[in-house]
């Protein structure tokens, strides 16, 4: 075992307790190999410890530098195909998302673009990952992170941009689907909240804006925009979690979309993914009245939460988000069904509460992969369906 | 690795009500669907915590079909799983609700809202289905003295799963080691929760379900968020003793909501939780990781 050149950071002291071994890249495959042959259960709990001195260094320097590597070995060791990447089985700090964007786009320079449509409260960047096949496409929109503790949606929106790239070309119903509209992937819709959750406190849901004459930080960014804002569903408090804010879109990370949809003026889909729950709705979520085309967003809805069961069998409801989960006002697709996205769902990730926004890093890749089967289905529609 | 050692106690099937305390359970015939069809039929409700029949009322109202997958059918659920843990729940047997599959609502003026549920639940240890499971859950009206719902509950499989062997070796350990166990964050940040945690998190998500039961009304949905932390205390008898502070996640609010419980259990008995403390709404809270308590003797 000497060859392997360990470097053990906790001695085994009793077999219930656990032992942490540091372990050179190149013993990387032995060690894995022989922890799975002997059925020792383990974990990774520092995925790259040069990036988290990096890191470390580079936030005491305030100077930004990001060794540039490769997606395919980002961070780690090999990965044999998209469902092996080991950088995507875990919870990754946002330095390492912004390092994997940069790399993506470097890779796929004909497919990619990250735009930057405005910046958060503490002035992070919001990145929005561009796919696109040819000029002048009318858009799909996807959001991973808006509620920053709910960290399986954007190691999911990791694992979708990837997965977009490894698609196009090769699969055919998807490569059908890019050819004819383009993809807007926002990984992190609320960095300020997701670098929190990750030095702080992991349940952070909000964002990161002071609020005038209270003590509170924050505003619940699903519940900042112009749809019923001030009804019923959400809170006038600050220092509670679903706090609208002092107006609508009055946060940075929600005018910055508004925006950009605005703009943009031709898109035709848009997804706003969230945990936990296994649902997928459709508006509203501010009034009980049904949305004009409900037959359809509620038929769209059942064939594809059938298409995300068929993965690993994980059931999902489905509805209005007013029936399936309560009413909620002010929130995202509200807001852009009435701008006319006629095809805007929320997805409520796993579980459904034995662990809830703490979901085990070992669930990321099922939960992607059967989440991009029932986005599939709302794509697929969408381009058949163009308005 | 968490080897389940579980074999189902097959024909006794769990009914939530004992009609005389004492007596062993009796056996229960699987409840229908057809109940719908027998509106005269006498309800027995149960007080949360008693075992003696605490309201019979006669059923004479319309009763309301309910949308099995919005959310009103799907919280009455909630409270039916939270009252099936209480009662026999463990730190090896926790049950989830799957899928509600019919549900109804009768209001009765001057007493509250009782649903009907009927819903598929799992218990996650050994990963056992427990098949169809129906409840009564009476959310009593809002101004009165009452404010914990009232549930009855049975299942159609077996509840009593029989965690023995593991229970009994977790008990010994926990009673023989010098040292009292202490654990923070279960899960933590990532998901991960250490083999030897397990159990605590497991017992804390049984010993919540107390409070999660008697906090609930038609417009909540508890599950456990984490467990901040959690402290072995020495106790007087033989039950293993711990000092709780959990994380309960209220879905409709999305709040975190605080909790500090001192938790009792040994394989013979159930679960109990005296002295349930909510915490003051704290809007940012971090919380310092537990340490051993200075006097053994003394809970916080």
């Amino acid at each position: 075992m000497d060859q392997l050149q360990l470097d053990i950071w906790k001695e085994p002291t009793h077999p219930t307790l656990p032992v942490d071994i540091h372990v050179p890249f190149e013993s990387l495959q032995s060690v894995k190999a022989f922890l799975e042959a002997n059925e020792i259960e383990h974990y990774i709990m520092i995925n790259d410890l040069q990036a988290l001195i990096d890191e470390e260094r580079h936030e005491m320097q305030s100077t930004r530098f990001i060794e540039p590597r490769n997606t395919d070995n980002f961070d780690y060791a090999q990965y044999h195909t998209l469902d092996e990447i080991e950088f995507n089985q875990m919870f990754v700090p946002l330095f390492q998302i912004n390092a994997f964007m940069d790399m993506l786009v470097a890779e796929n320079p004909n497919l990619v673009t990250k735009l930057r449509i405005g910046s958060s409260y503490e002035q992070r960047p919001l990145y929005v990952l561009k796919f696109s096949s040819g000029p002048n496409r009318p858009g799909f929109w996807i959001d991973t992170g808006i509620h920053s503790r709910e960290w399986v949606t954007q190691a999911a929106g990791i694992w979708f941009a990837k997965k977009i790239v490894i698609d196009y070309g090769r699969n055919q119903a998807f490569t059908a689907i890019l050819n004819k509209m383009d993809i807007l992937l926002e990984i992190v819709t609320n960095p300020d909240g997701y670098h929190y959750t990750h030095t702080t406190n992991r349940m952070w849901r909000k964002t990161r804006k002071p609020n005038p004459g209270s003590s509170c930080v924050g505003v619940d960014p699903n519940r900042n925009w112009d749809a019923g804002f001030g009804g019923p569903g959400a809170s006038s408090n600050p220092c509670m979690e679903t706090y609208r804010g002092p107006s609508a879109h009055s946060e940075s990370e929600v005018k910055s979309i508004v925006d950009y949809v605005k703009s943009h003026g031709n898109i035709k889909g848009f997804i706003s993914i969230h945990s936990y729950s296994q649902m997928l709705m459709y508006p509203y979520g501010y009034t009980k009245t049904p949305v004009p085309n409900q037959p359809e967003l509620h038929d769209l809805a059942r064939r594809a939460i059938a298409n995300l069961a068929s993965l690993y069998g994980t059931k999902y409801t489905y509805g209005s988000i007013i029936t399936t989960i309560y009413q909620a006002s002010g929130g995202t697709i509200d807001w852009t069904y009435d701008q006319g996205i006629k095809y805007s769902y929320t997805f409520e990730l796993r579980d459904t509460g034995r662990y809830g926004f703490l979901l085990p890093a070992n669930q990321i890749i099922p939960t992607a992969q059967e989440t991009w089967l029932g986005l599939m289905t709302i794509m697929q529609h969408t381009k058949d369906n163009l308005y | 690795m968490h080897r389940c050692v579980c074999a189902a106690l097959a024909v006794l099937s769990l009914v939530g009500a004992s009609p005389t305390p004492g007596s062993a359970p009796p056996r229960s015939v699987p409840w229908k669907a057809s109940r719908l069809d027998k509106p005269n039929e006498h309800v027995i409700f149960l007080q949360y915590g008693e075992t003696e029949p605490a309201l019979k009322l006669k059923e004479t109202m319309p009763v309301e079909e309910l949308n099995p997958t919005h959310y009103p059918a799907r919280r009455a659920a909630a409270v039916a799983q939270h009252f099936l843990n209480a009662r026999h729940g463990s730190p090896y047997k926790w049950f989830h609700v799957e899928q509600v599959q019919s549900a109804t609502l009768e209001e009765i003026a001057g007493v509250g809202a009782k649903y009907h549920v009927v819903f598929s639940a799992k218990e996650g240890v050994c990963n056992q289905s427990v098949g169809l499971c129906t409840a009564d859950v009476l959310f009593p009206e809002a101004g009165g003295d009452q404010t914990a719902p009232q549930v009855q509950c049975s299942c159609e499989g077996p509840l009593a799963i029989n965690a023995s062997a593991q229970e009994e070796a977790f008990y010994r350990r926990l009673r023989g080691s010098n040292s009292p166990v202490t654990g923070n964050n279960i899960p933590d940040s990532f998901g991960f929760i250490a083999p030897d945690m397990k159990p605590l998190w497991i017992l804390a998500g049984v010993a919540s379900s107390f409070v999660m039961l008697k906090e609930s009304n038609e417009n909540t949905l508890y599950n456990l968020a984490q467990v901040a932390n959690v402290t072995q205390l020495e106790s007087e008898d033989k039950q293993l003793k711990f000092q709780y502070h959990v994380l309960l996640h209220e879905m409709v609010s999305q709040e975190i909501i605080h909790w500090k419980l001192l938790v009792t259990w040994a394989p013979a008995g159930g679960v109990s939780v005296l002295h349930p403390e909510r915490q003051p709404h704290c809007h940012d809270c971090v919380l310092p990781p537990a340490t051993a308590p200075k006097e053994r003797s003394d809970p916080e």
